[in-house]
């Protein structure tokens, strides 16, 4: 007589709350499979010019010049040399004015003054590279021609913003009291910012300005206005000339009909692609393990 | 009777020291503070040269340049309105396209990947975002273009036909359709990684609230994080959107670069950006430089827009969060 009144209580699930099973499941499948459809669309977009350049790859293309329009063969070597001398320029400019405005933004400026900083970094992040490219354009090429350096200096305007953001971000990292620690020993701020808290950031801070080489080296709009489209077919190494860009010739080679030069574009940009992820991947991964020790400090 | 002890000069080395870390202070805070200057500057000068360039032409045309659909080289009749249009549905679709299927990766980045999967994923997704916009473009001109035109177009046209999008079949590879898919492509790493990093930020005591408060796993997405990361997630959208906006490379080379005014997606079209890109080397008048430059100002206007829109969000929404 014990348990004759008492309805046993089932464990299994029953009408809504059936119900909410069921959606969650729904929900669930449908996150993964558009997870999965888009990053099988990408992974397919990267692996398809990853074979397509492998197979239009050759010695050639490193050692050999390009052609003129209708000769056949060649290479990129004037535009490898040319991309890594006008990249080179433009992280001369912009990585010390990228880390001394960092610097003043973070160590130096009042609240309102890193306010104005970071929002004018913040604005310039968001000027489109070709808008960069017609005002390198209006600025310097007007009147006296296409050079090199002038394509380093837009390309320097996109690389700015990365290069301070990221090192703001580093700065405030950095624990306050190892720069409390620095003053009570009597020394001075600038010797604190320059030989105490540099030294911490500048791993990452480096990894930073990777991150901005490499957006740098697959930029085409700034270039396009700046050194030329018509491209020098010879090793340029003077950067006060019009060189060619590894961006450009595949700009140009992707466009053309000869399906020999639609090759060269492919190998060309499995040259930059490699080159771009190389540098991104090892920043990316350094990045993220300094952060994890900068932050168990 | 000691032998006195030499007093070290400590008011000499003091004030040594005092000058020159009284030099080293104010030039340290100074050059830092021209670098500051020179950002200001740059986004300064930016702003009114770009203006600058386009007078002669703002002057001519005046505002109605927005809303004039001629671009006429032998009449030195301009205006904007075809790649205005042009620009804002391509990308508007692109990010319609884009935005779930990015926030989805980031949910299944950050909820329900194993491990394993979602550090390489994750790495594969980051990697995507930095590849070159050109490289992208080659592969749309080259292998995307040939199946928009014989494979998705037919198709499309045969089954949504009927909708003014995919009223024709493309005649070529180069149509506003292939631009659209370009650009999602590019945006979705730049949106999912972003929104794998929100999903993250979400404190992890009021996701176990919501789950031993009986919640299953979709209602706590739901209720507790989109809430949670609504305004992160808008302003992540609203960045691809920004980027989307102001590609010029990828898009001109996918997207034929003749202007129609037309909701049919297999048309060809030319955007803000595309038109600048195509046009500047070939400008007959200075009269059409200028009016380029004039598009280079309203492109940069709408994208400061869609930047400060992220930017405005992002503030009300961490401020949102401190409370």
């Amino acid at each position: 007589m014990e348990a004759s009144g008492v309805v046993p209580i089932s464990l299994k699930s029953s009408g809504r709350s059936r119900r909410r099973q069921r959606t969650n499941y729904v929900a669930q499948g449908a996150s993964v499979f558009a997870a999965f459809l888009a990053i099988g669309v990408l992974a397919l977009v990267v692996i398809s010019v990853l074979v397509r350049g492998l197979k239009a790859i050759n010695l050639d293309l490193f050692t050999k010049n390009q052609v003129t329009f209708g000769e056949t063969g060649g290479g990129i070597a004037n535009g490898l040399v040319g991309t890594a001398i006008i990249v080179a320029i433009a992280t001369a400019i912009a990585l010390p004015v990228g880390i001394f405005a960092a610097i003043y933004v973070a160590e130096f400026a009042g609240s309102r003054a890193s306010r104005v900083v970071r929002l004018a970094l913040d604005v310039l992040n968001g000027v489109p590279s070709i808008v960069v490219g017609i005002f390198a354009y209006a600025l310097l090429v007007v009147g006296s021609g296409y050079a090199a350096w002038k394509a380093s200096v837009a390309l320097a305007i996109v690389m700015l913003p990365l290069v301070a953001r990221s090192t703001i971000e580093v700065l405030r990292l950095v624990s306050d009291s190892l720069r409390y620690g620095s003053y009570a020993l009597g020394i001075s701020k600038w010797r604190t910012v320059l030989f105490v808290v540099m030294p911490s950031a500048i791993g990452s801070i480096m990894t930073g300005a990777t991150l901005a080489v490499a957006r740098a080296a697959g930029e085409t709009a700034p270039l396009l206005f700046t050194t030329s489209i018509f491209l020098p077919n010879q090793v340029v190494t003077d950067p006060s000339h019009a060189m060619a860009a590894v961006p450009l010739l595949i700009l140009f080679d992707s466009e053309s009909p000869d399906p020999s030069l639609n090759n060269q574009a492919w190998a060309a940009a499995f040259v930059l692609m490699f080159f771009v992820l190389v540098l991104s991947l090892s920043a990316r991964y350094v990045l993220a393990r300094r952060e994890r020790k900068l932050r168990a400090r | 009777m000691d032998a006195p002890i030499a007093k070290p000069p400590l008011d000499r080395l003091a004030s040594r020291r005092g000058l020159r870390d009284r030099l080293g202070d104010s030039s340290l805070r100074w050059i830092s503070a021209l670098a500051a200057v020179g950002v200001i500057t740059v986004i300064a000068l930016i702003i009114y040269e770009v203006i600058d360039q386009a007078r002669p032409s703002i002057r001519t045309f005046g505002i109605s340049f927005v809303w004039h659909r001629t671009w006429n080289a032998v009449t030195d009749q301009y205006g904007a309105l075809d790649f205005l249009v042009a620009t804002l549905y391509v990308t508007g679709l692109a990010v319609l396209l884009a935005a779930p299927v990015a926030i989805a990766i980031g949910l299944y980045l950050s909820e329900l990947a194993p491990g394993g999967v979602r550090g390489v994923v994750g790495s594969l997704v980051e990697m995507l975002a930095a590849i070159p916009s050109v490289v992208l473009g080659l592969w749309g001109i080259l292998v995307l273009g040939p199946v928009v035109h014989n494979e998705f177009g037919p198709w499309l046209n045969d089954v949504l036909g009927w909708t003014p999008f995919f009223a024709t079949r493309p005649i070529s590879g180069s149509t506003m359709f292939t631009a659209v898919l370009v650009l999602a492509i590019m945006i979705v790493p730049i949106t999912a990684a972003i929104s794998r990093d929100l999903f993250l930020q979400v404190p992890p005591d009021i996701k176990e609230g919501a789950i031993g408060l009986g919640l299953t796993r979709w209602e706590m997405v739901r209720g507790v994080m989109l809430p949670y990361t609504r305004g992160g997630l808008i302003s992540a959208v609203l960045l691809g959107a920004g980027r989307a906006l102001g590609e010029a490379i990828a898009v001109t080379q996918v997207i034929g670069t003749t202007a129609h005014l037309t909701a049919n997606l297999f048309e060809t079209g030319d955007t803000l950006a595309s038109r600048i890109a195509a046009q500047y080397q070939a400008a007959a008048s200075n009269l059409q430089v200028a009016s380029l430059f004039y598009l280079g100002v309203i492109l940069l206007a709408i994208s400061l827009i869609v930047n400060f829109a992220a930017l405005l969000i992002v503030r009300r929404y961490d401020i949102a969060q401190r409370v």
